[in-house]
């Protein structure tokens, strides 16, 4: 089942002289991991707001199209009420501190405290957030004096405290270092596992190579491709439209000179290469 | 003769935190150094004690071999220029042209000498036709490249960029390879703090790898991602092919080029 479906979205913000997305379907199915890619200015960042029901409710602009959310029109949710339904990180970690509470610990419960759920309950799950997230060290810290790397997970525990059905992550990662960046994604598999729906922004596509079901490669405010992770970081193509390819697949396409059943994990690959290469 | 060293270089925050320890460290002009390691790991910290940002609690910074205690900070961001890890942090002029060449007009250089600086600095950061934009009409990414024409427009020995890489897309991040490769063949030296462990194997001479707030090793990239111990002790990873290599027996690989001939000999 879809939860979010996009048919014929196209939208351009007010200052521009052309659409930013372009005549977009797409089908968000439930329980499914995303991986969102394309340059930089392809419209990930707007196509996630659009998602989310944010534009155009907060944008001027023109949209067309249909967005729905679980089969009913975005624009008949609250904004509110649909923002803790779709969680949503943005891609500055800077910015995505509320600026209102002194403590990291204040930091995760904010969004709780907003939609009324009782202290005790919250406490409970500020605390399981902060070892999830390997926040210890940091609970008693203001939020303004992490670094980004820091205040990144810091966000995305704000928005996994909320219990979102679906969660749109821009970037998650950019600021994190290798080891942190990898526990992001363990988080993702984890939310898979609750049966959340997860839709990440990333240029890492090794990582999404391991993670994520689906990808969709935006180009220009257009999907190019959109297919099962395999179908897409196996396609030598997607070099063409701004797509990058995880570094085993590139070393099978353009190295091994091999394009049939490419493999696009770590596991996958040395799978193969231990059986030998056929020439 | 070294461009900048560190000579047992320490700093805490006037809060008695500890964010590096005794750090020792020389860079020689024209040469490309990566400095990586986990998030907290004392990184940013030691690059602002270069430029002057932060002063040291212990051990001395020296540029050209000479004591930088009694220069200000203006005087050795003159010499060392510092591209803030979060871009925000740098701008605050009304357009990319004004932002770039706010530095080289401190300077006071000729107007026509700012001119050239403006317009070299941003075709390497491929900013030529936006120069009347607003900076924040463009998006996080391609702000980072606007405080880094800033800081080479002031055309400093040593430019240190922090994070660089981060939120970049495939173009960019090869944008910028290109840009580090371009300024140590004016040699030019380049110290950048970047998570991409491709991006260090293919543009940098010398990493340094910081953990738990000092320096623990440097060399290149070979001798430190087939280090093993020390990728554990620093919590990194070996790149990708690295890691492929490892995993079928083939020590010391690190580009797809080597593998490539290991595989097929």
């Amino acid at each position: 089942m879809s939860i979010i479906e996009l048919k014929n979205v196209t939208y351009q913000y007010p200052l521009d002289s052309e659409a930013i997305i372009k005549e977009i379907d797409l089908s968000i199915e439930n329980g499914k991991v995303y991986g969102l890619i394309g340059n930089n200015q392809a419209g990930k960042t707007t196509l996630c707001n659009i998602m989310r029901g944010f534009i155009p409710e907060m944008f001027l602009g023109e949209l067309t199209g249909t967005v729905m959310y679980k089969e009913k029109a975005i624009q008949q949710y609250n904004i509110g009420a649909l923002a803790a339904e779709i969680g949503y990180s943005s891609q500055n970690p800077f910015t995505q501190i509320s600026g209102v509470k002194d403590t990291v610990e204040e930091e995760i419960a904010y969004g709780m405290e907003n939609i009324g759920i009782s202290p005790e309950i919250m406490e409970q799950k500020v605390q399981e957030l902060i070892e999830l997230f390997k926040l210890e060290e940091l609970k008693e810290k203001n939020p303004f004096e992490l670094s980004g790397g820091q205040k990144q997970r810091v966000a995305l525990a704000s928005i996994v405290a909320l219990d979102p059905e679906v969660v749109i992550l821009d970037e998650p990662t950019s600021q994190l270092d290798p080891q942190s960046t990898e526990e992001i994604f363990e988080i993702i598999a984890m939310l898979k596992k609750q049966g959340k729906t997860i839709i990440v922004v990333e240029h890492k596509v090794d990582l999404l190579a391991e993670y994520c079901d689906e990808i969709v490669l935006l180009e220009d405010g257009r999907i190019v491709k959109n297919g099962s992770a395999h179908q897409v970081l196996s396609d030598p193509d997607i070099l063409e439209h701004g797509g990058a390819l995880p570094q085993v697949s590139l070393f099978y396409l353009k190295h091994l000179k091999q394009n049939t059943s490419v493999p696009i994990t770590m596991a996958e690959a040395i799978r193969k290469l231990m059986g030998g290469v056929s020439q | 003769m070294s461009i900048l060293t560190l000579e047992n270089v320490s700093f805490s925050y006037p809060n008695g935190f500890e964010a590096t320890r005794n750090v020792s460290a020389e860079f020689q002009l024209g040469e490309a150094v990566a400095i990586i390691g986990q998030n907290g790991a004392g990184k940013t910290t030691t690059v602002k004690l270069m430029n002057g940002l932060l002063r040291p609690t212990q051990g001395r910074v020296l540029i050209d071999e000479k004591e930088t205690n009694s220069l200000t900070t203006a005087q050795m961001a003159k010499r060392v220029g510092y591209v803030f890890q979060n871009p925000d942090d740098q701008i605050f002029q009304d357009s990319i042209e004004k932002e770039i060449a706010f530095g080289p007009k401190k300077q006071k250089l000729d107007a026509s000498i700012v001119q050239t600086r403006v317009q070299e600095a941003a075709e390497a950061c491929g900013l030529e036709n936006v120069l009347q934009e607003h900076p924040y009409n463009l998006p996080y990414s391609k702000r980072k490249f606007i405080t880094i024409a800033a800081v080479m427009a002031m055309d400093p020995e040593v430019v240190i960029l922090d994070e660089p890489t981060a939120g970049q897309d495939r173009e960019s991040t090869e944008l910028l390879g290109g840009l580090i490769k371009s300024l140590t063949k004016k040699n030019k030296t380049v110290i950048t703090i970047t998570h991409d462990m491709e991006f260090v194997t293919k543009e940098f001479h010398r990493v340094l790898v910081f953990a738990e707030k000092k320096l623990q090793k440097e060399g290149t990239p070979r001798e430190i991602f087939w280090d093993e111990e020390l990728l554990q002790r620093s919590a990194l990873k070996q790149p990708y092919i690295c890691q492929l290599a490892n995993a079928l027996g083939y020590q010391e690989v690190m580009t797809m080029d080597e593998l490539e001939k290991r595989i097929t000999a």
